[in-house]
């Protein structure tokens, strides 16, 4: 039996004379409360769906390689979900092209199912001529919304549409201490349009703290100058609440984050962090490094939304996009004009 | 390219343990957090006779006065009359609408009484998947109509269901939770109660008809669901008035020989039926309605108008293939009709034309012809002033020569007169 919560506020809906209730208990059963409907059980309803059903998340991770991202993923969740983790290689070569490689795994905690998919893209950055290297993220990333679309126009469809889409993307910025290089602005500008990227400053351990406020400081400006709108973004703010939880937020990215698996002694507790012959660098001390504001923003307080960003705003998009592209072929078609091969992923 | 391939397919998942709290248990609280903002829907739709008590129960179940009026009796037709309210408890904001029928079971012939409730329905559903199928949509703000959840109230005869009532299900089931609820449960005894009960029950399953069953995959409420579902259909008596019984003030109904208490539930059902269609599965019925209902709804209609999934050669045919095929099909169907009336235009001028051509012919003809009959008589008139003159002419020729003569006769009497005188003299 499912426990008649004790709602303690009445309803007040207009002329029914506001019929205060007394709180009396019967016979020792459960309290019976007169006003109480019984609405509020939704959300316990709710809840156990969510429970039941599980989530997905789907993190991209980009940056040149060397620069700590499977390191960081394992640190994040705290397990060795990354690609190099999970697939023993014995050497990896620096590949000739972007490669996108993603692999899941099923998580759980505290009763909380997920399925967690990371996607690794090596090979970002690292060729001699790196124009149009994004090209092989972006048509992935409208890949995932194109087989979501698929799903979702068949006509007989599945109950839960598998989500392949990516909902983050983690940008890692080398730590040079001055500012953007032009490939950072490049694909930052190209694909804050299509995805939620947050950007982090990799490897901060080699910056001082001044240097990092510098840096930070530089980075944001030039953000705002090639108005590249990173996640939160401040259009999607829903009201003052939001706004303000977000600013804050905004004043603190890039974050600046260190990665590590290992666990060393310090004061007498373990804790993740790197050990250098001058001290220890505490991955979860938020004086050292601001891993923890990452995490809590990706994963404590703002996964929901990104994943809301991701289906309500960038998805649409795509799909309006989509739709229209087709208007235009079906014309050229009826026009006689001879088809043309659409880059629909190219933006 | 391989590695693309490789990514559409990720490895399949592992199943990985922490070694350390992430913090991903919060996320069904963010999930939510952000439900209560937004607020819920929840669409009730209540089908009986007039009078067997709808507005009173949904008044008594919701602990508020909507406003309702009671309904005549002598509506021609069944209508439907929907009203929504916003409901506040505690932090959660219900969006409630409440669908009555209006003169359902009043009408002699109650052939087509079913109609209008199936044309709501499917009108609820035709705007969502119209909503749903919009180039710019605004899914998560649009307001959801669907009926969740629909109350049959069955009159409390004692016997078994009416026909009306079994047609009307059976329309109804693969479009809508039914619940059946017994109204006016007052007026059945406990032993008449039980019989009842199952003869309805029986009378629906051997009839095919699919009411909603509370579902039993979740361990936490299986064992309630299970005993719920063994007592449908609800007894419900509904009542907003109070009356003391003991020391407190109490839903209930005052009868000379007692007092019926709603929320007691050795007198009725109602703690039940709330119960059970708010408290614990209000959120699975409108799963229910959108996974099943819904997408039953959505596939009939797209497979009507011509979309298939898969063409006869079983390769995926996309929606936006099939839609821009058809448009263009309509495109050519009304260029070949454009055609055709221009066709049909031109000829039906050039008939009138020719037609015009020959009466103006029959016109030349005609006066020609009188021209020439007009010259002919002319002509004859001629002739005849002709011979008329030469008469006349002849006749003043005779009269000349007359009055030449007479002239001469008058001298020659004369001469003669004289010519006596003068002989006579001598």
């Amino acid at each position: 039996m499912s426990e008649l919560a004790v709602a303690p506020e009445v309803m007040m809906p207009p002329g029914s004379g506001g019929i205060y209730s007394e709180k009396i208990a019967v016979g020792g059963g459960p309290v019976l409360d007169f006003s109480y409907v019984g609405i509020d059980a939704i959300l316990e309803q709710m809840r156990k769906k969510a429970m039941k059903q599980g989530f997905e998340l789907n993190i991209m991770v980009v940056g040149q390689s060397g620069l700590g991202k499977s390191t960081l993923m394992n640190t994040l969740f705290k397990s060795k979900v990354s690609r190099k983790s999970a697939l023993a290689t014995a050497q990896e070569k620096i590949p000739k092209t972007v490669e996108i490689k993603s692999i899941s795994h099923d998580v759980e905690e505290k009763g909380v199912r997920m399925k967690l998919t990371v996607i690794d893209t090596p090979g970002f950055g690292d060729q001699i001529n790196n124009e149009n290297c994004w090209q092989p993220i972006m048509k992935f990333i409208n890949d995932q919304y194109e087989a979501y679309l698929q799903e979702e126009i068949n006509i007989n469809r599945k109950k839960r549409i598998p989500d392949s889409r990516v909902h983050c993307c983690i940008y890692f910025i080398p730590p040079t201490g001055h500012c953007l290089r032009p490939l950072d602005v490049e694909f930052m500008r190209r694909l804050s349009k299509v995805v939620n990227i947050v950007p982090v400053i990799a490897k901060a351990d080699t910056l001082t703290l001044e240097e990092r406020d510098f840096f930070k400081q530089k980075i944001r400006e030039e953000l705002r100058a090639n108005g590249i709108d990173v996640y939160p973004q401040k259009e999607f703010d829903e009201d003052a609440e939001d706004r303000m939880i977000n600013e804050k937020i905004r004043e603190m990215i890039p974050f600046a984050v260190v990665g590590s698996d290992q666990e060393y002694q310090v004061n007498g507790r373990r804790l993740l962090g790197r050990k250098t012959k001058w001290g220890t660098i505490e991955v979860e001390n938020i004086a050292h490094c601001e891993f923890a504001y990452l995490r809590d923003l990706l994963i404590r307080t703002h996964m929901q939304n990104i994943k809301d960003i991701t289906s309500s705003i960038h998805y649409e998009l795509y799909r309006v996009r989509r739709l229209h592209e087709n208007n235009t072929v079906a014309a050229q078609h009826a026009n006689g004009l001879p088809e043309h091969r659409l880059v629909a992923h190219e933006m | 390219m391989s590695s693309s391939d490789v990514a559409r397919q990720p490895d399949p998942s592992r199943s990985l343990s922490l070694s350390g709290h992430v913090g991903f248990d919060s996320l069904p609280d963010q999930l939510v957090n952000k439900s209560t903002c937004q607020g819920f829907c929840f669409n009730i739709l209540c089908i009986g006779e007039t009078g067997i008590g709808k507005s009173t129960l949904m008044d008594t179940l919701f602990n508020t006065n909507f406003e309702n009026f009671e309904a005549s009796h002598f509506e021609p037709q069944v209508k439907l009359r929907a009203q929504t309210y916003d409901l506040q408890e505690s932090n959660v904001r219900l969006r409630l609408t409440v669908v009555n029928t209006v003169g359902f079971g009043d009408q002699m012939n109650k052939q087509e009484s079913y109609q209008p409730v199936v044309d709501y329905i499917d009108r609820q559903f035709e705007s969502f998947l119209q909503e749903e199928l919009k180039i710019k949509r605004s899914l998560h703000s649009y307001h959801d109509s669907r009926v969740h959840a629909c109350l049959y109230f069955i009159s409390p005869t004692g016997h078994s269901l009416k026909s009306l009532d079994l047609v009307t299900m059976k329309k109804l089931d693969s479009k809508v939770n039914i619940i059946p609820v017994i109204a006016k449960a007052d007026t059945i005894s406990k032993s008449e109660l039980h019989k009842f009960k199952i003869k309805i029950m029986s009378e629906l399953v051997s009839n095919g008809v699919q009411i909603y069953q509370f579902p039993l995959d979740d361990e936490t409420v299986a064992q309630v669901n299970t005993a719920m579902n063994g007592l449908l259909p609800f007894a419900v008596v509904g009542s907003t008035e109070e009356v003391s019984v003991g020391n407190k003030m109490v839903k209930a109904r005052q009868y000379p020989w007692g007092v019926v208490q709603v929320e007691n539930e050795t007198h009725c059902d109602f703690v039940k039926l709330r119960e059970m269609l708010i408290c614990v599965n209000m959120e699975d019925l409108r799963e229910q309605t959108h996974t099943a209902h819904y997408e039953l709804y959505r596939r009939c209609k797209l497979e009507e108008m011509g979309f298939k999934d898969t063409d006869p050669e079983s390769k995926p045919v996309s929606l936006q293939e099939t839609y821009e095929a058809k448009r263009q099909e309509f495109l050519l169907e009304l260029q070949k009709r454009e055609e055709e009336m221009r066709q049909m235009f031109v000829q039906r001028v050039k008939e009138k034309e020719s037609e015009l051509k020959d009466s103006e012919r029959e016109l030349q003809n005609r006066f020609e012809q009188l021209k020439r009959l007009h010259a002919d008589e002319k002509a004859a008139l001629e002739e005849k002033r002709r011979l008329l003159e030469d008469d006349q002419s002849s006749f003043g020729k005779r009269r000349a020569a007359a009055q030449l003569l007479a002239a001469q006769n008058l001298t020659s009497n004369g001469k003669k007169d004289k010519d006596r005188k003068n002989s006579g003299f001598m």
